[in-house]
């Protein structure tokens, strides 16, 4: 047993580190919220200069890394700072898709995203889906050299800035079958494509989509036809460590904020923390945390060994954290008392981005779910 | 033991029924049910209603002006009004000033001030809590030195609620540094448009601008505007908390939101059923639904031994930390019923006038921010930590 990072890897959390807390300050996080794209260009470019795209992507496709263990160690840095750059979607989701069902003929625009000259978002959630993986009911039907894409996509992160979309539709069987399943990259100006874009609660920007006949060459398609899933559910995965890592991250930072303020607020002539009532809970709340941390190592370092183990650790673990997220966002909140309620102080951003990580990939009662059908029942 | 309301109570319940039927602007209740900000003048307007009838202040003596009614009148009331998704009354006037003035005030006060809460030529806020005094309110600063006729007020109050509204806020002032600082405060009303009055909102996490920061800079404050003696202010000022405290269970909003609740994870699906046909969601809302029968009764309990016009004792912070656990549980899992349509936020959509399609269901944004926002309740009006204290000193004599 070895618990201690890789001395690259830990080289590379800590100048991401110092970066983060650099670049994603209060103020640039505000203005890039409420910009059209929804992040900090500036931050994002700092991050491919940096290899942190990089780190997400093995070496034979042109990065430096690629493991659970890498997915892991950045998110959580990301976490640490709040940050609301798309790393998530255009570099684990999508770019994690492109890699794996893109082959050779894709490989540029892979190499585009570690450069971070390209943003991507995936098409794949629609209204009725919540967090089903296999429930996809946009058709997709060939017609001559090209493929017509009908149907609706929803909650779609960062599609108001990404260069090119990956959508899924179906090309065969009922509304919940796992095969049929394609995946074409769709030009987010092709005509037929209506989006409607908004902020996400916790930074970020998101769309939902509306495809009428949208035509796309036959070469759009990514990966064999009706054959996207497994695939899905891989990059799924990843997005889950990816997630998972960020929520960490930003429960360790709350958790140090909030311990801070317990040892410098005072009411009755003594600082708050003095009072076992919340003593009790912090020691609490530290003690799920580390169990956070656990579920996470459990999950990274199963994510590239075998499907069946690796699906349970993804059930397992995000099962746990939205369990931990839940308490640490309503004890943080408590415990500061009014201040804790304020978008002026730093815990308001990073409390309403770590519950939406309950939103994204499966929330407790998923997974819950999950993790009673494959390590239960 | 007889655990149903008594004829004339039922009588009264559907008298209050057949007037919210008739008289509540259905444009009022889509807006409350859509969770949707209201308006000052949305408030106003409510109030007008509810004081044509007589009913805007329950709590208060008929001789007042108020409808003198029991406790468990009063919990009938807001039951209704919650179920037939009425706007809240805003307690400042009506919950909180009112009662001291009718305690502690002088004639002149009462006068001039009980009418004007009712017709709503005053709107009032609640100046108590500061940047360094929130659960320690008796460490207040903001100082009132007498000069002449009038006091000069300096220092700061926050989290007003809707300060941006009143024209009228009371205070919490101290005229006097004694050993013990509950000695040296007094009560104080203060006009808003004084000149050396600044109000900064302050956007809480659901996107809204509902509290603000007050400051007072040589504001000059009429001698007649102190209500009761000089220095004896912590008095009333923890007789308006133990009114504050009435109907502190919720329980109208708790059965309303469980109702949306339910509303919603119907609509919902989850792996292509119902979301309330899921049994572990199901259990969960089986859950607080159990919690909140006993509650209600717990509540009533303790409302039938409070006679009319009095607040309930130490007991009502049982309610209040129950009540809570209760309401942020609904609130919990209608935020995750709502599944990934929690995430879109367009404030906009909260707010007047507004008339884009919602992203989503009509409920999912709301429901967002009605978690965020009601963690709230675990912290104003004496936290749940201080609610705790009282009982385990007040109940326990654990001290
Ligand atoms: C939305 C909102 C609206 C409000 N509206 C008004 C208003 O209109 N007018 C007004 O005057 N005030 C208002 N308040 C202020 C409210 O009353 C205070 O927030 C409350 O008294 C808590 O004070 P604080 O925020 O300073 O927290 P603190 O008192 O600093 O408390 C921080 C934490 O420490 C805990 N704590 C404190 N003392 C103890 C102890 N002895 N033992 C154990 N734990 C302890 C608290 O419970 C809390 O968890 C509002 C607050 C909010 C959030």
């Amino acid at each position: 047993m070895n618990f201690e990072p890789t001395e690259e890897r830990r080289m590379m959390q800590d100048a991401l580190r110092r970066f983060l807390s650099n670049s994603v300050t209060p103020a640039r996080r505000e203005a890039a919220e409420s910009s059209t794209a929804g992040f900090d260009r500036e931050t994002w470019a700092g991050l491919a200069e940096l290899g942190v795209i990089g780190a997400l992507f093995p070496e034979a496709r042109g990065g430096y890394g690629g493991s659970g263990f890498d997915i892991a160690a950045v998110f959580e840095e990301m976490g640490r700072a709040g940050a609301i750059e798309p790393l998530l979607d255009t570099g684990v989701l999508a770019g994690g898709l492109l890699m794996e069902l893109g082959g050779d003929a894709r490989q540029g625009l892979v190499e585009q995203v570690i450069g971070g000259e390209l943003q991507l978002a995936l098409a794949h959630a629609e209204p009725a889906s919540r967090y089903d993986l296999s429930r996809v009911t946009t058709r997709a039907e060939r017609s001559g050299d090209t493929y017509v894409l009908n149907g609706r996509k929803s909650v779609v992160v960062n599609a108001p800035a990404a260069d090119l979309l990956l959508v899924s539709a179906r090309m065969a069987g009922g509304a919940n079958d796992a095969d049929g399943i394609c995946l074409f990259l769709v030009d987010p100006a092709a005509s037929g494509l209506a989006l409607r874009d908004y902020p996400l609660s916790g930074g970020g920007r998101g769309a939902e989509l509306d495809l009428r006949n949208v035509a796309v060459a036959a070469d759009a398609l990514i990966g064999a036809e009706g054959a996207a899933y497994p695939a899905l559910v891989h990059a799924h995965a990843r997005a889950t460590t990816a997630i998972c890592a960020e929520a960490v991250g930003l429960m360790d930072r709350i958790r140090v904020l909030t311990t801070d303020y317990l040892k410098t607020r005072k009411q009755f002539g003594q600082p708050i923390g003095k009072f076992q009532a919340l003593q009790h809970r912090m020691a609490d709340m530290l003690t799920e945390i580390e169990q956070a941390r656990s579920a996470l190592i459990n999950l990274a370092g199963h994510l590239d060994g075998p499907e069946t183990e690796r699906d349970v650790h993804v059930a397992a673990t995000k099962n746990l954290i939205s369990r931990v997220c839940a308490l640490v966002v309503e004890e943080s909140i408590q415990m500061h008392g009014g201040i804790g309620m304020t978008m002026e102080y730093e815990l308001g951003h990073l409390a309403k981005r770590l519950t939406m990580t309950d939103h994204r990939f499966g929330d407790g009662l998923y997974h819950l779910e999950r993790f009673i059908s494959l390590a239960v029942a | 033991m007889d655990l149903n309301f008594t004829p004339a109570e039922e009588e009264f319940r559907s008298e209050v029924r057949s007037f919210l039927e008739a008289r509540l602007p259905r444009r009022l209740a889509e807006k409350v049910r859509l969770g949707r900000t209201l308006t000052k003048a949305d408030h106003e307007e409510w109030h007008a209603i509810l004081n044509e009838r007589g009913w805007l202040a329950g709590n208060w003596p008929t001789a007042y002006g108020g409808a003198g009614w029991s406790a468990v009148e009063r919990h009938i009331f807001e039951e209704e009004m919650t179920k037939a998704h009425a706007p809240r009354i805003v307690p400042f006037g009506i919950a909180m000033l009112g009662p001291v003035l009718q305690q502690f005030g002088s004639k002149e006060q009462k006068d001039q001030y009980l009418p004007r809460i009712l017709t709503g030529a005053d709107w009032w806020c609640q100046g108590y809590s500061e940047p360094g005094a929130g659960s320690d309110l008796a460490s207040i600063k903001t100082s009132a030195v007498r000069d002449g006729d009038h006091y000069v007020v300096n220092g700061q109050k926050t989290w007003t609620t809707l300060g941006q509204h009143a024209n009228m806020i009371f205070c919490l002032v101290r005229t006097s540094s004694t050993p013990k600082p509950q000695e040296g405060i007094s009560f104080l009303l203060v006009d808003m448009k004084s000149p050396g009055v600044t109000v900064r909102p302050i956007v809480l996490i659901d996107g809204e601008p509902e509290v603000n920061e007050v400051f007072f800079d040589n504001v000059r404050v009429p001698v007649e505007n102190l209500v009761g003696e000089e220095n004896k202010g912590w008095t009333y000022a923890k007789y308006l908390l133990t009114h504050e405290r009435t109907n502190i269970a919720g329980v109208g909003f708790a059965q309303a939101g469980l109702e949306q609740l339910k509303r919603v994870a119907r609509s919902e699906l989850h792996n292509g059923r119902p979301l309330i046909e899921n049994p572990h969601f199901a259990a969960r809302i089986a859950r607080v639904s159990i919690d909140l029968m006993a509650m209600a009764t717990t509540n009533l309990r303790v409302l039938s031994g409070t006679a009319s016009g009095q607040a309930p004792g130490a007991e009502s912070s049982m309610l209040k930390i129950k009540g809570t656990q209760i309401r942020q549980e609904i609130n919990a899992l209608t935020r995750i019923a709502v599944g990934p349509y929690a995430m879109p936020f367009v404030s906009e959509a909260l707010e007047e006038g507004w008339n884009g399609e919602p992203v989503g269901p009509d409920y999912a944004m709301p429901a967002t921010a009605a978690y965020f926002n009601n963690r709230k309740l675990s912290i104003f009006g004496g936290s749940s930590e201080i609610q705790r204290s009282i009982i385990s000193k007040t109940i326990l004599g654990l001290s």
